[in-house]
């Protein structure tokens, strides 16, 4: 790639910056670790300052200066407003419908928003034994909405998942309606390469905005389903200088952070 | 009566061959040094709950002493997957041992049930989920006043629960504080309970009266090890060594390394090693 073709960002910084946009300062966010974890500061530390960010070890209100490694790290729990026990995170405060966004991340993604991050193959014998749902089944069914952020590829979006770790829109239409589901599901997909809503009435995930540069082809190709894209196609704006600053320190001050040395150990 | 007791004699003590066994941890307070002490005392058959089996767990499967491990997360915490219980479940190496994967919130709420004597937990979960059909431990109710179907799964009743604590005071009473986890509902779920702790204190007249205490008379044994969370963290004591989570995906990832790091790190070592091992994580005071 010439100079001349350097957009000036990476596909997977534009994808955290564009996920972190749509959240607001009046959220509470259920935050999975990884790409959820660092849209959700970059949010914070941008456009929405009051953001209430929620870990499920139990920080509520956490403000971390560094991104944590694992959804636990002491940082969450210093910078909180408040820590409570993982019962109380799950029933008081899950289960009694006060998250408005649940922010999940997937090892294998379907059209419908269904995530699996359980199994590769066979669940009594599998290929692959991923680490399995945490608490993504009950985030994705209690949170008012979900979001989920991935970087496309065909072995990651699937026609068909392996396993049903965390429900989406199911089989599409009004599954979740017809499971006593009265939660919205996911209404977000933020990609490396595009933003995709689920449409209406199918609720199949459908691209609404590709991100500069990106063709319908490049989203297709790395897509395991046949992608459906809206009729009034929008481009995602890109990261501003401030964004991008944002993001890039946060990485920074985490990488320092993360890089001590294990003594004791062989 | 708790007994302050070295960790060789508490873990011989209260874990027996066959027990059912949590040692619990939500990240924070990993009992890694009491895993260890299990690990040399060489057990065998034992059923391992935990929510987020990390590495003790993923070392006690690798070295065929679990038949059975109740789970919600089965990984390295921010890194990826665990190798040794990997190959157990996709090989069975060394031997296989029986899955039950529960979420976070069945398991949590099995605990809570546990403490609270109750047979069952009922909540709001598995809505759409695969595991209510992969785990017949997961059941439906139906609210008597509402007619919502909700999930329902066994209390967790483990036999002994193995938990790390910030301190004792002299009558062995134990403060957890911090990202306190599951830590109370499974000593209270326990048939006894074993708490490693980074210090005794004379007494905890000062303590906020809000915070998280278990009186001494809900413990059975209280062994003293600093540093005995290790590399898992201790809130106000040391750091969490991320390096070494990073460094143990490469160690688990080879079925000789993994040996030979036991061997030099577990086998010919002891509780006492613990301290030395989280010196550099240790926050200015």
């Amino acid at each position: 790639m010439s100079d001349a073709d350097d957009p000036g960002f990476t596909p997977n910084e534009m994808m955290t910056i564009a996920a972190s946009r749509a959240l607001k300062s009046d959220d509470v966010c259920f935050v999975g670790i990884g790409a959820p974890s660092a849209a959700c500061n970059v949010a914070r530390l941008t456009h929405a300052p009051d953001i209430t960010l929620i870990y499920e070890s139990g920080t509520i209100g956490t403000a971390p200066d560094v991104l944590p490694l694992s959804i636990g790290d002491g940082e969450l729990c210093e910078t909180a407003v408040t820590t409570v026990a993982v019962p109380e995170m799950f029933r008081y405060w899950l289960q009694g419908g006060r998250i408005s966004i649940g922010f999940l991340g997937a090892a294998q993604l379907d059209k419908f928003g269904n995530i699996n991050t359980t199994v590769i193959g066979d669940y009594a014998h599998p290929k692959t034994r991923l680490p399995g749902g945490g608490g993504a089944p009950e985030i994705a069914t209690s949170s008012r909405q979900v979001y989920i952020t991935m970087a496309q590829s065909k072995r990651g979006m699937v026609e068909k998942i392996d396993f049903f770790t965390s429900f989406g829109h199911g089989e599409g239409s009004d599954h979740r309606e017809r499971l006593g589901i009265d939660t919205a599901g996911p209404t977000l997909l933020i990609t490396d390469l595009a933003i995709w809503k689920p449409d209406p009435v199918t609720k199949e995930f459908t691209v609404v905005s590709l991100h500069p540069g990106v063709t319908r082809e490049q989203v297709q190709e790395t897509c395991g389903w046949t992608v459906k894209f809206a009729e009034a196609l929008d481009e995602t704006p890109a990261p501003t200088e401030l964004e991008l600053k944002t993001l890039r320190d946060l990485q920074a001050r985490t990488k320092a952070a993360h890089a001590g040395i294990a003594k004791g150990k062989a | 009566m708790v007994k302050f007791l070295s960790l060789k004699e508490a873990v011989a003590e209260n874990l027996h061959d066959g027990d059912t066994v949590a040692f619990e941890g939500f990240t924070h307070l990993i009992p890694t040094a009491a895993a260890h002490e299990a690990i040399r005392q060489g057990f065998r058959d034992l059923t391992l709950i935990r929510m987020t089996p990390d590495l003790i767990y993923d070392q006690m499967i690798g070295l065929g002493m679990a038949k059975k491990i109740v789970f919600s997360y089965v990984g390295n915490p921010g890194v990826g997957l665990l190798r040794r219980a990997r190959d157990a479940i996709e090989n069975g190496f060394p031997r296989l041992i029986d899955v039950e994967e529960h979420s976070h919130a069945g398991m949590a709420n099995a605990y809570e049930a546990g403490a609270a004597g109750l047979p069952c937990a009922v909540f709001r979960g598995y809505r759409g989920a695969g595991l209510a059909a992969v785990n017949p431990n997961i059941k439906s109710v139906t609210c008597p006043f509402t007619g919502e179907v909700l999930a329902a799964v066994p209390a967790i009743r483990p036999d002994v629960t193995f938990i790390h604590a910030q301190k004792a005071d002299r009558k062995g009473n134990v403060l957890v504080e911090g990202i306190i986890g599951i830590q109370k509902e499974a000593v209270l779920a326990a048939r006894r309970a074993v708490v490693t702790v980074e210090e005794v204190v004379d007494n905890f007249d000062d303590l906020h009266p809000n915070l998280t205490v278990l009186p001494s008379w809900t413990i059975a044994a209280i062994s003293v090890v600093p540093g005995g969370s290790h590399p898992s963290y201790t809130h106000g004591y040391y750091e969490r060594d991320n390096a070494a989570y990073l460094e143990w995906d490469e160690i688990a990832a080879d079925r000789d390394r993994f040996q030979a790091w036991i061997k030099k790190n577990v086998i010919e070592s002891s509780a006492d090693d613990f301290a030395g091992r989280v010196e550099h994580l240790r926050k200015a005071a």
